[in-house]
């Protein structure tokens, strides 16, 4: 050990706090959950070391193997139309409300923000009633296309209720990403975008080909939230379809899964350290999530300072 | 505000663009609000109007609180309230108090291993704290604390640290030194400088503030897990359950999701400038 000089004692009444609750609550049960999947229940209450067995079991026995497999395409499906619709219409709604010909700008951002204040589990119920059969409100909105015939219990259906439930994930979520897209647009000097107006730019031109260049960095950011958000969602689903995920699992994502294996649900016991291997599940596929958007991120980086 | 200087020849293509911009921004203004105004205005309608017209406004024949009174009798929705009442204003307090001491240690000293405890304090603003239920409900049992509103304090305050501690460094970091240096030559001690710190950097605390205020008081997963008793549910497990209790009653059903909505709406409105400044401005930095 390299002798170091002592911290003077009030940085250590400033840091010692925070420092100390975030590690006791956070890091050491992140770290002991990891720890806790490598043991199994042995005979009596004591707890026996079975190294990766039980990842080995999840990935595996056809008793786990399938639902993991389940939950982990389904998470799939979750992320995936959240990139494809949540984040471009963030994007567009962003683009609207920088533009300056747009009147009431701060009224609809306060509005369009609003759905993202409310709890998802409320969320999740008011879309429940509106799509059910019994009240018909989704049926009436389809009659105003001349397309009321098309009306399905979507939320009843496996075809599609994980989409369906994705999508009023997107409708709460929308409003991040088109606050963060909004606050790299508007950070945007006026000089750039005047200079190629005065060229005889379009709106259009202007905007893929000097804007959005210029925000790719949020994109980023953009990507890796929904990303992380989306690989631990677990309150709608929850809230909507119970800890089943139904209809027939069709709906179960990674959230739901560790739910039932922790806790355990109708005729399936609870298995903490079986739950705590499906959360290392979890934490390795964020942490590749996130590893990738570094890497991808410091290289464009370098990239843009080249 | 910035301003451009008005372009001639506005043909009717730019016309085109600001109409369509703007009925773009209203059809999904009508999509966001369409779901919360339906479930508002049908709470206080009776049974068969809420089916028959649900879209009309209550009038004097189909108004009714059937369903508030429900609400009121099924459920402690006032003692839920104040559960998460309490864990968010102690939780947010505990976040501000410990991440503004630690923001300042990090932006105003120079130690050896800062910049590597900062690394280690926003470790946890991309791994969420729920993988590490299964542990933390074990040292809740062995803390005594499961079903008591500090387990869920506790965790939301390790919860709120990292993003808290991150926000608030950048803006600390801005803080003039010869300020502080000032105040050092007065004879100001450490702990007097950090108070005269806190008022300067007031609306980075707000922003801090709301991020740190709306997942808590939102959150299902933790009152789940480590406080589902009677006594401490919060508001929103509350609705949660009643809501699985009282699926089929159509008028408790609507009310109790307006209830649990119209407190968070009214807070959004008073404080939207704030969070949407910090969102658009802070965090982002």
């Amino acid at each position: 050990m390299k002798s170091r000089k002592p911290f003077p004692f009030h940085v250590i009444v400033f840091l010692a706090p925070a420092t100390l609750v975030y590690t006791a609550f956070m890091i050491y049960p992140l770290l002991d959950s990891l720890r806790l999947s490598m043991f199994a229940p042995g005979p009596g209450r004591v707890e026996a070391f079975v190294g990766l067995a039980n990842y080995q079991r999840l990935v595996s026995d056809p008793n786990w193997a399938p639902f993991l497999w389940n939950a982990i395409r389904n998470n799939f499906v979750f992320f995936a139309v959240h990139m494809l619709v949540q984040n471009p219409l963030g994007l567009l709604l962003a683009a609207l409300l920088s533009s300056q010909v747009v009147r009431f700008r701060a009224v609809f951002r306060t509005v369009l923000f609003l759905p993202t204040v409310l709890s998802i589990v409320l969320v999740g119920f008011i879309w429940r009633l509106i799509l059910s059969p019994i009240w018909g409100i989704s049926k009436d909105f389809l009659g105003l296309f001349g397309a009321a015939h098309l009306n399905q219990p979507w939320l009843g259906l496996e075809a599609t209720a994980l989409v369906t439930l994705s999508l009023i994930s997107v409708w709460q979520w929308v409003g991040i990403p088109m606050l963060l897209f909004l606050a790299a647009l508007v950070g945007i000097p006026d000089e750039l975008i005047e200079a190629a107006r005065v060229d005889g730019a379009t709106a259009w031109q202007v905007f893929w080909g000097i804007k959005f260049p210029l925000i790719l960095p949020t994109v980023g950011i953009v990507g890796v939230l929904t990303f992380v958000g989306n690989f631990n969602a677990f309150d709608l689903i929850y809230t909507t379809q119970r800890a089943l995920a139904g209809p027939n699992f069709s709906t179960d994502i990674l959230g739901t899964f560790f739910f039932r294996t922790f806790f355990g649900a109708q005729l399936q016991p609870g298995n903490p350290t079986m739950g705590a291997t499906v959360a290392g599940v979890m934490f390795l596929i964020i942490l590749t999530g996130v590893v990738l958007y570094l890497f991808a991120y410091q290289r464009r980086l370098q990239r843009i300072e080249l | 505000m910035r301003r451009r200087r008005e372009r001639p020849g506005r043909g009717f293509g730019y016309w085109a663009q600001v109409m369509g911009a703007h009925a773009v921004l209203l059809a999904y203004t009508a999509i966001a609000l369409f779901p919360i105004v339906l479930v508002v205005i049908n709470s206080f309608k009776e049974r068969r109007a809420i089916f028959r017209t649900p879209y009309a406004l209550p009038d004097a024949e189909s108004f009714s609180l059937v369903g508030y009174r429900t609400v009121f009798e099924g459920a402690r929705f006032d003692l839920y309230f104040l559960n998460s009442l309490t864990v968010t204003m102690v939780s947010l307090g505990l976040v501000l108090l410990l991440s503004s001491m630690a923001a300042h240690a990090l932006a105003e000293y120079r130690f050896r291993g800062n910049t590597l405890l900062g690394l280690y304090l926003a470790l946890g603003i991309m791994i969420p704290i729920r993988l590490g239920t299964v542990s933390i409900l074990r040292i809740m049992v062995g803390l005594g604390l499961t079903d008591t509103l500090w387990s869920l304090i506790l965790v939301y305050t390790a919860q709120g640290i990292p993003l808290a501690v991150f926000i608030l460094s950048v803006f600390m970091r801005q803080v003039p030194g010869e300020l502080k240096d000032a105040a050092r030559i007065d004879g100001a001690s450490e702990y007097r400088i950090y108070a005269l710190i806190m008022p300067l950097v007031r609306p980075a605390l707000g922003t801090v503030a709301v991020f740190t205020m709306i997942p808590i008081w939102n959150d299902l997963w933790f009152p789940l897990v480590l406080a589902s008793g009677e006594r401490t549910k919060t508001v929103i497990l509350g609705a949660q359950i009643f809501l699985g209790q009282y699926v089929n009653d159509w008028n408790a059903v609507l009310a109790s999701l307006t209830l649990a909505m119209v407190p968070i709406i009214v807070l959004y409105v008073i404080f939207s400038r704030q969070l949407i400044r910090g969102l658009t401005q802070g965090a982002v930095k």
